[in-house]
């Protein structure tokens, strides 16, 4: 519908659209109705409701009636800015108007999709799209800004996301800083034995990749080394990494491991973090042989030279015409700038020790998947031969599922992982011991390419599976060393009492402990549980709401491999796709000074966060840096004078919108 | 103090506030999107208005959206230390608590201006702050902002600013 051309205020011609989104808020929200009230609007000279607004026909409707009816602004009243303000702001820019002469109105997520009665829902509707047409009067035309981007990408850890994200920026000519705070790269991945549903070996598909990192001439890798410090904006990052003293010079050691066969410890007292602290390793130590880099690491907290200042120094005897090793090395920080930053910083798995009726770590024959994942390999502790802690073979083995996932008191999210790993673990166990092994689930979940395949092989080769969570776990009243563990057979509506030599659990995993001061450092958000948040959950998925930094991989939430993987390329043509395109557009919200009204008090300049406002002595007046204002508006308002301003949001604007969703009949 | 009433028995006529909830762009607002995708019902009474960060609430946004009829004010920003802008949410804090006083010598209820920390990823804490705030408003009444006399309306205008 079109008003008469009276309607028109000061030259201000404005077109507003509603949108229905199918039923999405034209299920809640009377769209006639606020299409209708919007008509009567000053300065409103057509007012439609439309189906799909972000159509193509939609935005066409938009472009038609700039033409048609000469309008100068134009006010969408959707979904949230934060889904198609850009969308629209191409469709007015399409129909010749500045995209800033534009204003969205959100009334589908803070509107229809949130309340419950039609009437209240529809008022609300109308009053935020009164605001906006009252608001988009004083709208201006404003030019986007151009960041450049520089070339240099950070990728945050060192596991299978961070290598091939890495490797794929590197391939592309790109310089990359891999971090990673472990004395290797390789993360949980390298811990592993096979890989589910294939049954690769996990070492022989990561080691390549690892060693690739090592080589690519565009990549510098820090092992043994944390970010403490992020500053700087999305092109130009400035970041400070701590490198911690591992007391080897690592441009002079070679690997040649000599120096952990010389140590004067002749055997290994220390718990040794790579196989979980089934074995024990030196003061001096490489994590496992495909460590990368081949680099060894000196433990000060074990090292009896740090303790006594005693020691013999054989270790530096044996690299004496290397001289690699150096006992006062220092932590040094190395300060770098890099146009975006690509977080890979995995999970943590779930401490089952939370879950004291397991048994883990009362009784000796309870592992963690992971620990038989180090069992069965064969540079674990045993070489790969699977022995309970006593030496002997297990042949029965219980796994138990869900332990720490789809539990109340401790997580309630499914980890997505363990059935699989279980099966996959299962079938190496019964492959390597002949054992039975007896699988509790609450739900076999394989929803993944050939993994009910894989189901149903491990199934067919005899592995044998109780639906039913285990409840306790206690020694066998035989005393032989066996675990009885009871559960409730909801197949079979019966409790059971199974003896086995071994349990597994099939922990979960979590955010890393530290998630939430990483993704402080990196200004990014968490969700509940500490996992980092994508931009979208479907059409961002490695995206966060700072620009030029991407996640991926399992610190944003649960994954197995292939999905890691897959994410941590698409992070990295993501990455691409900025640095390529040289610069990135960024919001026209600056703040500026009005240089007549400024009367030099001086307020904004010690409020802005970013040293963007400095003081000019010449005129007394104070000045804003465009390229240094990120558009928070807070100079704007500690303003005395009324001087200092903020694009996009002018005083003017939002008090109109103020007045706007309060002026009603 | 009128009682509340909840249910289909509910009084047609119950009061209902008029809320006007400035939040920023990177936590609160967010969240109201969040709350939305994710279909968490809440009270109809608020109305967002958007600004990059809680620091850009100019005192008089406060006091314009009261004297223009609204029967509360709600500042959505993000967590102390989360800050989009590094800092902004520990000023509006500051400013805040300053304004908060200020207005309850105006005569306006501590419970009708409220500040809330809600970051992207609490849509129900979003929710449960609506809700809660649209409960203590109602309760409390309509805004009836003082009318001053004769007298101290012309001591207002001698000290006004042009």
């Amino acid at each position: 519908m079109s008003a008469p051309e009276h309607s028109a205020e000061n030259g201000v011609r404005i077109g507003v659209y509603v949108c229905h989104c199918g039923t999405n808020i034209a299920g809640m929200v009377d769209v006639r109705a606020v299409t209708e009230r919007a008509l009567a609007l000053p300065g409103v000279v057509v007012s439609r409701d439309y189906r799909y607004m972000c159509s193509d026909p939609g935005q066409e409707l938009i472009k038609q009636d700039i033409k048609d009816h000469g309008l100068n602004r134009i006010v969408v009243a959707s979904c949230s800015p934060h889904l198609h303000e850009k969308t629209f702001r191409g469709a007015v820019a399409a129909g010749g108007l500045n995209p800033f002469q534009f204003q969205m109105v959100n009334i589908r997520e803070h509107a229809s999709w949130v309340h419950t009665d039609r009437a209240a829902a529809t008022r609300k509707a109308t009053d935020l799209l009164r605001a906006a047409v009252r608001r988009v009067r004083y709208h201006k035309p404003l030019e986007t800004r151009r960041v450049p981007v520089r070339e240099e990408v950070l990728v945050v850890g060192g596991g299978i996301a961070g290598i091939h994200a890495a490797l794929t920026l590197a391939d592309a000519g790109k310089h990359v800083y891999l971090v990673e705070r472990e004395p290797t790269i390789g993360g949980h991945m390298a811990m592993f034995d096979k890989t589910f549903p294939t049954l690769d070996c996990a070492a022989c598909i990561l080691t390549p990749k690892m060693t690739a990192v090592k080589a690519h001439k565009n990549i510098t890798l820090w092992s043994y080394s944390e970010v403490t410090e992020v500053g700087g904006y999305v092109g130009n990052f400035k970041v400070k990494v701590k490198r911690k003293p591992r007391y080897v010079i690592e441009d002079a050691c070679i690997g040649c491991l000599e120096c952990i066969e010389a140590c004067i410890y002749k055997t290994g007292r220390w718990d040794d973090e790579f196989n979980l602290g089934m074995s024990k390793r030196k003061p001096i130590y490489i994590p496992f042989p495909q460590a990368i880099p081949q680099i060894v690491t000196i433990d000060a907290e074990a090292c009896i030279d740090f303790k006594s200042g005693k020691c013999k120094k054989t270790c530096i005897e044996v690299c004496a015409d290397r001289n690699a090793i150096d006992l006062k090395q220092k932590e040094r920080v190395e300060e770098i700038e890099v146009g975006t930053i690509l977080l890979a910083t995995g999970f943590k798995v779930f401490d089952a020790k939370r879950l004291p009726y397991y048994g883990y770590g009362v009784y000796p024959n309870v592992y963690t998947a992971l620990e038989v994942e180090r069992l069965l390999n064969a540079s674990g502790p045993t070489a790969g031969e699977v022995v309970l802690r006593d030496g002997k073979t297990p042949r029965t083995v219980g796994i138990i599922h869900c332990i720490g996932s789809r539990d109340e008191h401790t997580n309630k999210h499914c980890s997505r992982v363990c059935c699989m790993y279980s099966l996959k673990l299962a079938h190496l166990l019964k492959e390597r011991t002949g054992a039975e092994v007896y699988n509790f689930y609450i739900d076999m979940r394989t929803p993944g390419k050939a993994f009910e395949e894989f189901y149903n092989r491990v199934a067919e080769e005899g592995t044998h599976f109780i639906r039913g969570k285990v409840a306790d776990v206690y020694p066998a009243p035989e005393n032989d060393g066996r675990l009885v563990l009871q559960a409730e057979d909801t197949l079979l509506g019966k409790v059971r009492r199974l003896p086995v030599d071994m349990v597994v659990l099939a922990v979960g995993m979590e955010a890393q402990a530290d998630a939430e001061a990483v993704r402080r450092m990196f200004n990014i958000t968490c969700a509940t549980g500490g996992w980092f948040t994508e931009r979208h959950p479907k059409l961002a998925p490695v995206s966060t709401f700072t620009d030029g930094i991407w996640i991926a991989g399992a610190c944003q939430g649960p994954k197995d491999i292939p999905d890691t993987v897959a994410q941590a390329g698409a992070a990295a043509g993501e990455a691409l796709s900025l640095i390529n395109a040289g610069h990135i557009e960024l919001e026209p919200n600056t703040a500026y000074i009005v240089e007549d009204d400024c009367c030099g008090c001086k307020t904004c300049v010690a409020m802005c966060p970013y040293s963007a406002i400095s003081f000019v002595e010449a005129n007394g007046k104070a000045e804003v840096n465009e390229v240094l204002c990120k558009g928070c508006g807070t100079c704007v308002s500690v303003c005395p004078s009324g001087s200092a301003r903020q694009n996009l949001y002018e005083d003017d604007e939002i008090y109109e919108e103020i007045g706007g969703v309060l002026a009603y009949a | 103090m009128p009682e509340t009433t909840t249910g289909p028995e509910a009084a047609p006529e119950q009061f209902e506030p008029r809320i006007v909830a400035f939040f920023c762009n990177w936590c609160t607002y967010l969240a109201a999107d969040l709350a939305g995708t994710t279909r968490l019902k809440y009270a109809p009474n608020i109305r967002v208005v958007r600004v990059m960060c809680s620091g850009r609430i100019d005192p008089q946004f406060v006091l314009d959206a009261f004297a223009m009829g609204a029967d509360g004010v709600l500042i959505g920003g993000c967590h102390p230390g989360d800050c989009h802008y590094e800092s902004g949410n520990y000023k509006t804090l500051r400013r805040f608590h300053l304004l908060h006083r200020t207005l309850q010598e105006l005569g306006i209820e501590a419970e009708r201006f409220r500040l809330e920390w809600i970051s992207a990823s609490e849509a129900e804490p979003l929710r449960l702050a609506v809700n809660d705030m649209v409960e203590k408003v109602r309760a409390l009444g309509p805004l009836q902002l003082k009318v001053p006399d004769e007298q101290s309306a012309e001591e207002t205008e001698e000290v006004a600013v042009p």
